[in-house]
C-alpha cells in the first residue's frame, strides 16, 4: 500500500481544477460554464479529502460535505438563472448578454 | 493492486473531465461528467473516505447532474427534431462514456473481489465524520442549512415567469 496516495490525489485535483478553469474561460455556453464550475468544486473537494487523508483527520470530509452543500445551492440558483437567460435571449451564448456594456 | 486502481481511477477522472468540458453536445458532456464523478468517488474510497465516496455518488451524480440534465433537456439545446432524436441511440453517442464506465467497473470488481479495504494513509469512517460534523462544526452545519434555504427561495424567485417579456 503506497503511503503517498494523497500526494498524487492532490496532483489529480490540480489537473481537474485547471480543466474546470479552462472550461469556464473557453466555453461560451452558459450550461458548460456551470458544468465547469461543478468540476472546479469537485476538484476542491478532492483536495480537501486528500489533505484530510494525509493528516488522518475527519475535517477534510466535513469540508467536503460543506462543498457539496455549496455545489447543490449553486446548481439550483445557477440553473434558475440559465432558464431566465434562455427566456430573455432565446440563446445560451454568454456573449449575447452584453446590454450592460453597450 | 490498490495502487494500480488508484492510478486507473485518477486517469479516468482526468480524461472524462477533459471530455466533459470540450464536448459540443451538452448531454454527452453530462454523461462524461457522471463518469468523472464516479471515478472521483473511487478515488475518495481509496483515500480512506468511504462516507464521502457514498455522498459523491448520491448527491453529485444522483442530484446535481440530474438537475443539470433536466434543464438541458427542458431547453432542448441540441435543437434536434423527432427524426434526429432517433440518432441519439446510435452507438457512437454512448460508446465513449460506455468504455470509460466499463474500465471503472472492471477496477471496482477487481477491488471488491480482492477484498481490499479502503487504502490511503488513514481511514476515517462515517462515525468520525459525524462526530466532527456535529460537535466542532455545528455552526457550519447551521450556516449550510441557511445557504440551502436561501438557495431554494432564490431558485424559486429567479425561475418564475416574468410578467412582461424583456425588450
Amino acid at each position: 500500500m503506497s503511503p503517498q496516495f494523497s500526494d498524487y490525489a492532490l496532483v489529480v485535483a490540480a489537473v481537474l481544477f485547471a480543466l474546470g478553469l479552462f472550461g469556464v474561460l473557453a466555453r461560451r455556453n452558459v450550461v458548460y460554464v456551470l458544468i465547469s464550475v461543478e468540476v472546479m468544486l469537485n476538484a476542491a473537494g478532492l483536495a480537501f479529502i486528500s489533505a484530510g487523508s494525509k493528516l488522518g483527520q475527519p475535517d477534510g470530509q466535513v469540508m467536503f460535505i460543506f462543498i457539496l452543500t455549496l455545489a447543490a445551492a449553486e446548481a439550483s440558483v445557477g440553473l434558475a438563472l440559465v432558464i431566465q437567460f434562455y427566456r430573455a435571449y432565446k440563446t445560451l451564448d454568454t456573449d449575447s448578454a452584453r446590454e450592460l456594456k453597450d | 493492486m490498490v495502487t494500480v486502481l488508484f492510478f486507473v481511477a485518477g486517469a479516468l477522472a482526468i480524461v472524462s473531465t477533459a471530455l466533459a468540458v470540450t464536448r459540443p453536445n451538452a448531454v454527452h458532456a453530462l454523461l462524461y461528467l457522471i463518469v468523472a464523478i464516479l471515478s472521483l468517488s473511487v478515488l475518495f474510497y481509496l483515500l480512506g473516505a468511504p462516507f464521502a465516496a457514498a455522498l459523491e455518488v448520491i448527491v453529485y451524480a444522483g442530484a446535481i447532474v440530474v438537475l443539470l440534465l433536466f434543464v438541458v433537456m427542458m431547453l432542448n439545446l441540441s435543437h434536434q427534431s423527432v427524426a434526429e432524436e432517433r440518432t441519439l441511440l446510435k452507438p457512437s453517442i454512448w460508446i465513449g462514456p460506455g468504455i470509460l464506465a466499463a474500465v471503472l467497473l472492471g477496477a471496482l470488481i477487481a477491488l471488491l473481489s480482492n477484498g481490499a479495504p479502503a487504502g490511503g494513509d488513514s481511514i476515517e469512517g462515517p462515525a468520525a465524520v459525524g462526530t466532527a460534523l456535529f460537535r466542532p462544526y455545528l455552526v457550519g452545519v447551521e450556516i449550510a442549512s441557511f445557504l440551502l434555504i436561501s438557495g431554494v427561495v432564490g431558485a424559486y424567485h429567479l425561475g418564475r415567469r416574468l410578467k412582461e417579456p424583456r425588450p
